[in-house]
């Protein structure tokens, strides 16, 4: 859908994406401590990205939603922020190549997003919810053990086993 | 002082924690620690990788959120200001940085306004200069460091983390040796003295929580007058 929006300027399916997408960067960014009209213009203006930005995106390398999360994100550092969030360039002349050409990965970028949510599902509730605080929540580890009460090394170990669990996962499907 | 030519090719062995990973694809670390793993990953396709499936992580973590109830009208709001818009405007062809001995990558180069040859270094002290890179955040301190091939780095320790990339040329102390790519990552439990590669002077990016320790004889003296 994304890919239609991109090459035609389909705004049917913008309006799908935005019923789909739109209520959970407002969800993210009210988890991230926003107030909800600011969660709704940070949620709108990361919308209107998402429409001019459609033609850039390549399904090859990354699911639709794992696109929506990053310009959710920046679009927090931007505005909710007021910092820049540096980024390397894919087309950076110095960038250093991967070894070998990235294999074609329409497919999978789709699939792996499934995969990956599934496996984010069968978690223990404890490790997903240090997820969520990892991603939502706008703090580092050092800070997500200081608002938990939790020791620094226990936060770490905790995000370390929940990763280890879900490239296992991911890897063996 | 001379220059060992790093140009683009091999592959850096230090790499980034999982903690650091994390905490940038997730966007929680300041534009300082940004700016330090974002030129990393321009020279490093493993951990380029790893973020990747970290963001996969997030996107997976966007599905699953209750979604909120928007504002009324939200979409015509939206649709009304993308209305007469023209398509995304394409993308703007990447010229190959000048002539410069040694590749500053992206995000990197934007900060600069020339080659780390040419950038106005502060001298520190004998064999080392410094260039400060501001950045946002209060006390936190982001610079270049260039050390003169061959040169012993005072001994220190740190208040709080430190996290530094090499651009060009290398370093050693006693956990190993790092090269052009490589992160290194350090904080109050380290203290050490590297040691510059003799085979050409030493570049790094480095961003501290605090100002740097110095513990050897002489250092200690200085402690008060050189704020690394």
């Amino acid at each position: 859908m994304v890919v239609a929006v991109g090459a035609r300027r389909d705004r049917q399916a913008f309006a799908a994406l935005f019923a789909h997408f739109a209520p959970r960067i407002k969800a993210y960014l009210m988890r991230s401590g926003c107030e909800a009209t600011a969660a709704e213009e940070v949620a709108q203006e990361a919308m209107v990205t998402l429409w001019r930005r459609a033609e850039t995106y390549d399904p090859r390398q990354a699911s639709a939603s794992t696109w929506v999360f990053t310009i959710a994100r920046n679009k927090r550092i931007d505005m909710v922020r007021r910092e820049r969030r540096p980024e390397f360039d894919p087309a950076d002349p110095a960038l250093v190549p991967e070894p070998d050409a990235p294999a074609d990965r329409v497919a999978e970028a789709a699939q792996e997003a499934t995969i990956v949510r599934a496996a984010l599902d069968r978690l223990p509730a404890e490790q997903q919810e240090m997820l969520r605080l990892a991603y939502f929540e706008d703090m580092p580890h050092s800070a997500i053990a200081e608002a938990c009460d939790l020791p620094l090394g226990t936060v770490k170990s905790r995000i370390r086993l929940a990763l280890a669990r879900l490239r296992k996962t991911v890897k063996e499907e | 002082m001379s220059v060992r030519t790093d140009r683009a090719g091999s592959r850096p062995a230090h790499h980034l924690t999982d903690e650091l990973l994390v905490d940038y694809a997730a966007g929680a670390l300041g534009e300082a620690e940004s700016l330090v793993i974002a030129t990393h990953l321009a020279l490093c396709p493993a951990c380029r990788t790893a973020v990747a499936a970290l963001e996969d992580v997030g996107g997976a973590l966007l599905e699953g959120l209750a979604p909120a109830e928007l504002a009324t009208g939200s979409l015509d709001t939206v649709l009304a200001r993308i209305g007469g818009e023209a398509p995304a405007t394409p993308r703007v062809e990447r010229k190959p940085p000048s002539g410069d001995r040694i590749l500053v990558p992206e995000p990197l180069r934007g900060y600069l306004q020339a080659s780390l040859e040419e950038l106005p270094w502060k001298g520190l002290l004998p064999g080392l200069g410094m260039f400060e890179i501001a950045t946002a955040g209060k006390t936190r301190k982001t610079r270049l460091l260039r050390v003169k091939a061959g040169t012993p780095m005072p001994e220190h320790t740190h208040r709080g983390s430190e996290l530094t990339l090499v651009l060009a040329g290398g370093y050693s102390d006693e956990r190993g040796h790092f090269v052009r790519g490589d992160i290194d990552i350090t904080d109050d439990s380290v203290r050490h003295q590297p040691v510059a590669d003799s085979d050409g002077d030493c570049f790094c990016l480095t961003t501290t929580e605090a100002p740097l320790k110095l513990t050897g004889r002489i250092g200690r003296l200085l402690n008060p007058f050189v704020r690394f």
